[in-house]
């Protein structure tokens, strides 16, 4: 329906909320039925334009539409019923929160005279997401339905983004109201209160462009932030790489901003980063954070934390500026503009760092790097779970190839391994680093990108804790493939309590694992297993050929372990690089205590 | 390495003062059901203190309420506390009391004190010295409304332990800024206007920061942790 049309006119609550959702631009929605919401998925009947993706549990809804989210740059949205329906959505919200991804999520509620009574379903979802969502609305009058809904998305999608809950109770569904369309033109941009930052202080990039100059050892530290800001930022980001010359590391979560294959890529830093990114934290003398947060699988020990740098610090968030580390030059705005402001500001320079220096200075590193500290040997007739990881990478490298984690040994590996030339094609559960978030994950992924190679690296307990999600890919023949490092031990768990436990093993091996093969056949998909790492390849290009959801139990050695590693509580230049390096490096005193 | 660097709101020097002040901040909200519990939701879930914390509303027609807070913690907590408020949808504006030029705050507290003969005659000349109004009288009991600085209100308290307190009810600071100009921008579509540069001490030289705390002292009241240990009064919230 044309804008003018609708504008002004009266509709039931529930047909509002599905006219304000296609104003929105949404094509997918994922979520559960249930009785609070039973007048939503009535008009959903009544119309095509919107895809209703029906899940098998809520919080697998909430993380297809990160998937969804993080691998388009649209914002996810989910729509689930009240009391357990909104309670099972809360991992997901939290998950959203803490990985800055744009999601409004619909909730159903009791009938507005029922709230506080204990109603059948009741649950105080606005009470209990309030502290797990960017921000929540309950919604009492049908005539703010519209524009509750549009301001949901833009509170979102902008600024930090992140999860936003409607809570919807059933009788305001069912009665009409006004329908307004959402905001044009600068109007959009405005709200009451809400101000997200957006250009920096041009002063403050000045300050930066100072440090860059004449800088001896400089550093990119980038993060999720730049994925955010869109493409194009990755984009700029390159190219001011490239044009300053200066090495580049990222998160976790900004794995594909700037490309692996570049020539001034050090791979992934912290806790299981590269000893060359962790060294050169260590040592740099100018850190450019661009839309990271200092995180603690990052810094590790802060006190050790890079204590020789001037610190630049870009975020679009001000709390995340001088919350974990104090910084010398905070900028706040939109990680795409400052980088726009900064490659201009550095353009009009005449002044360039020494070359001597930054000669020093990549001496340095390739010195680190020549320490090859992700090498592996591939021996025996035990698959190497980083073997397995490298060639999923090689032959599906090619292709337009999404990756999805779930949480663990296999996530690490899959962050060291699978080298990123792009952004949005790497999405895992960095924040709260959530089991279960690769299958549902995937699968939002895969409806965004009909057209992609969407791989799961999963592990074989995490793939448990969302497996029922296997149901949804079959019915809507999505072909996600499940690609499982089974080690049949909570990998991770094992090897901390390797490290730091004396071996105790307690609950981290997991006896009566589902044959994955026939798991598979059950819901109606194909499964595949190797055990042999001849046929490793053989398997992963069997496993691409089908056209269709593919489980592979890739049966790996049991006791490896993810190196390098920095131990709780140490600095970046005490890494361990590897079972001979254990020993001496022991993880005593407070690191213990820590997580 | 270049001399002058651009220091945001706060210096870095500043951030980095490891000793814990007090601070009284104000919050203008949109006056919606549930803004409170954001606010308090966010000093349990991030571990911050209240001492006290008012609310009210200040405005019908626009809406809005205030709500005035008082919170200890280090610099660098303190300017996390105000960009963790910043972020919460329904706040218009912050100011920081205690830093953003002077101020006055008032407490208010009605103390009930029960007591006959001589601790009865003692508790009554006291509350005149704190030009106390007695609001209420029987001939075992008073009860005193003491208007003033928490400190004041404090010290009333104090003097009354042993000469019969039995209870006390007290409202938490309202504070606001000395002189002309109000936080209230007419809700405008502007953007927020940038903290003002701030009246922060500067503590740059390490062999000067013993004289500069001393100053900052008496300018910004700071209160150690050991001087946080006060005696407790009833209506003092803490985490
Ligand atoms: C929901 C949830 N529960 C518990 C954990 C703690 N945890 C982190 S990794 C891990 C083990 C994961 O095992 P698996 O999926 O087999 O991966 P692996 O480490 O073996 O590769 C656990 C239990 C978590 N991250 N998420
Ligand atoms: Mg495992």
């Amino acid at each position: 329906m044309p804008r003018h049309t609708v504008d002004g006119r009266q509709m039931l609550g529930a047909r509002i909320i599905l006219q304000a959702l296609e104003e929105q631009g949404v094509e997918v929605v994922f979520g559960y039925p249930g009785g609070a919401v039973l007048p939503i998925y009535d008009e959903i009947f009544k119309q095509n334009r919107i895809r209703h993706i029906l899940v098998r549990h809520e919080q697998g809804a909430v993380h297809a539409a990160e998937g969804y989210a993080r691998s388009t740059g649209k914002v996810g949205v989910v729509l689930v019923t009240s009391g357990p329906g909104a309670t099972n959505a809360v991992t997901g919200l939290t998950d959203a929160l803490m990985d800055s991804i744009p999601v409004v999520c619909l909730t159903g509620q009791v009938p507005t005279h029922l709230i506080g009574n204990d109603a059948f379903q009741e649950a105080d979802t606005i009470g209990i997401t309030r502290p797990c969502t960017k921000h929540n609305y309950l919604v009492k009058d049908p005539n703010d339905l519209a524009k509750t809904v549009h301001e949901a998305f833009y509170v979102a999608r902008s600024g930090r983004p992140g999860p936003v809950v409607v809570d919807l109770p059933k009788d305001v569904m069912m009665s009409e109201g006004t329908y307004v369309t959402a905001p044009r033109g600068i109007k959009r941009q405005q709200h009451k209160t809400y101000r997200p930052a957006h250009t920096p202080d041009p002063a403050s990039i000045e300050a930066v462009v100072d440090l860059m100059v004449n800088a001896e050892r400089p550093l990119f530290y980038t993060g999720g932030g730049v994925i955010n800001a869109g493409p194009a930022a990755s984009k700029t980001l390159t190219a001011l790489v490239k044009d300053t010359g200066f090495p580049i590391t990222s998160t976790l979560m900004g794995l594909g901003a700037y490309p692996a294959s570049g020539p001034n890529w050090l791979g992934m830093v912290g806790m299981h980063g590269t000893y060359e990114a962790n060294l050169a934290m260590h040592d740099c003398d100018v850190m450019i954070n661009i839309g990271a947060r200092f995180d603690d699988r990052v810094t590790g020990n802060l006190q050790h934390f890079s204590p020789n740098s001037k610190k630049v610090h870009v975020d679009i968030d001000q709390s995340s500026i001088n919350k974990n580390v104090i910084v010398d030059i905070p900028v706040v705005g939109d990680a795409g503009v400052a980088l726009t402001a900064i490659t201009k500001a550095w353009k009009a320079r005449k002044t360039r760092p020494k070359p001597k220096a930054m000669k020093a200075w990549w001496a340095d590193i390739k010195k680190w790097m020549a320490k090859d500290c992700l090498d592996y040997t591939q021996a025996g007739p035990v698959i190497k779970p980083q073997y397995a990881i490298q060639r999923l990478f090689e032959l599906t490298k090619n292709r337009k190839t999404y990756i999805t984690t779930e949480v663990g040994q296999h996530q690490m590996w899959a962050a060291q391994f699978c080298r990123f030339d792009e952004p949005n094609r790497w999405l895992t559960s960095g924040g709260l680093g959530t089991m279960g978030y690769g299958l549902p994950a995937a699968i939002g992924a895969q409806l965004g990108n009909p057209k992609g190679l969407v791989v799961d690296i999963a592990g074989e307990a995490s793939i448990l804790m969302n497996i029922q999600e296997l149901s949804t890919a079959v019915q809507y023949r999505l072909p996600v493939k499940v690609f499982i490092i089974n080690n049949q031990y909570m990998g991770m768990v094992r090897q901390w309590q390797e490290l730091l436990h004396g071996g105790r093993y307690s609950e981290s091996y997991t006896d009566s694992l589902p044959d994955f093969v026939k798991l598979a056949e059950a819901y109606g998909m194909a499964g595949l297993r190797v055990e042999d790492p001849a046929k490793v390849d053989d398997t992963i290009k069997e496993m691409m050929a089908i056209d269709g959801p593919v489980i592979v139990d890739v049966r790996v050695d049991q006791k490896e372990n993810c190196y390098p590693m920095i131990p709780s509580g140490a600095a970046h230049n005490h890494m361990i690089l590897g079972p001979e390096d254990e020993e001496e490096k022991a993880i005593t005193g407070d690191g213990l205590a820590l997580v | 390495m270049s001399s002058n660097l651009y220091e945001g709101s706060v210096p870095m020097s500043v951030l980095k003062d490891t000793i814990v002040y007090r601070h009284t901040i104000a919050v203008l909200v949109d006056n919606e059901a549930g803004v409170l519990a954001r606010v308090v939701g966010l000093f349990s879930g991030r571990g911050y203190n209240i001492e006290s914390l008012t609310v009210s509303v200040v405005d019908e027609e626009a809406q809005l309420s205030r709500i005035n807070l008082v919170t200890s913690g280090t610099r660098q907590i303190v300017e996390q506390i105000k960009a963790q408020l910043g972020r919460l949808v329904p706040v218009h504006t912050i100011k920081d009391l205690t830093d953003e030029g002077p101020s006055v705050g008032r407490d208010l507290a009605l103390v009930k004190v029960d007591g006959v003969g001589e601790e009865r005659i003692e508790a009554l000349r006291i509350g005149d010295i704190f030009r106390c109004n007695v609001v209420d009288s029987t001939n075992g009991s008073f009860v005193f409304e003491v208007l003033g600085k928490s400190e004041k209100v404090d010290a009333f308290i104090n003097l009354m332990k042993p000469l019969g307190l039995v209870e006390v009810s007290r409202t938490g600071v309202a504070a606001i800024a000395r002189g002309a100009g109000g936080m209230v921008d007419e809700a405008s579509l502007e953007p927020l206007p940038k903290p003002k540069p701030s009246a922060w001490p500067k503590t740059k030289s390490t062999p000067k920061r013993k004289t500069a705390e001393k100053k900052s002292a008496k300018k910004l009241s700071p209160k150690r942790k050991t001087a946080a240990k006060k005696a407790p009064t009833s209506s003092k919230k803490k985490r």
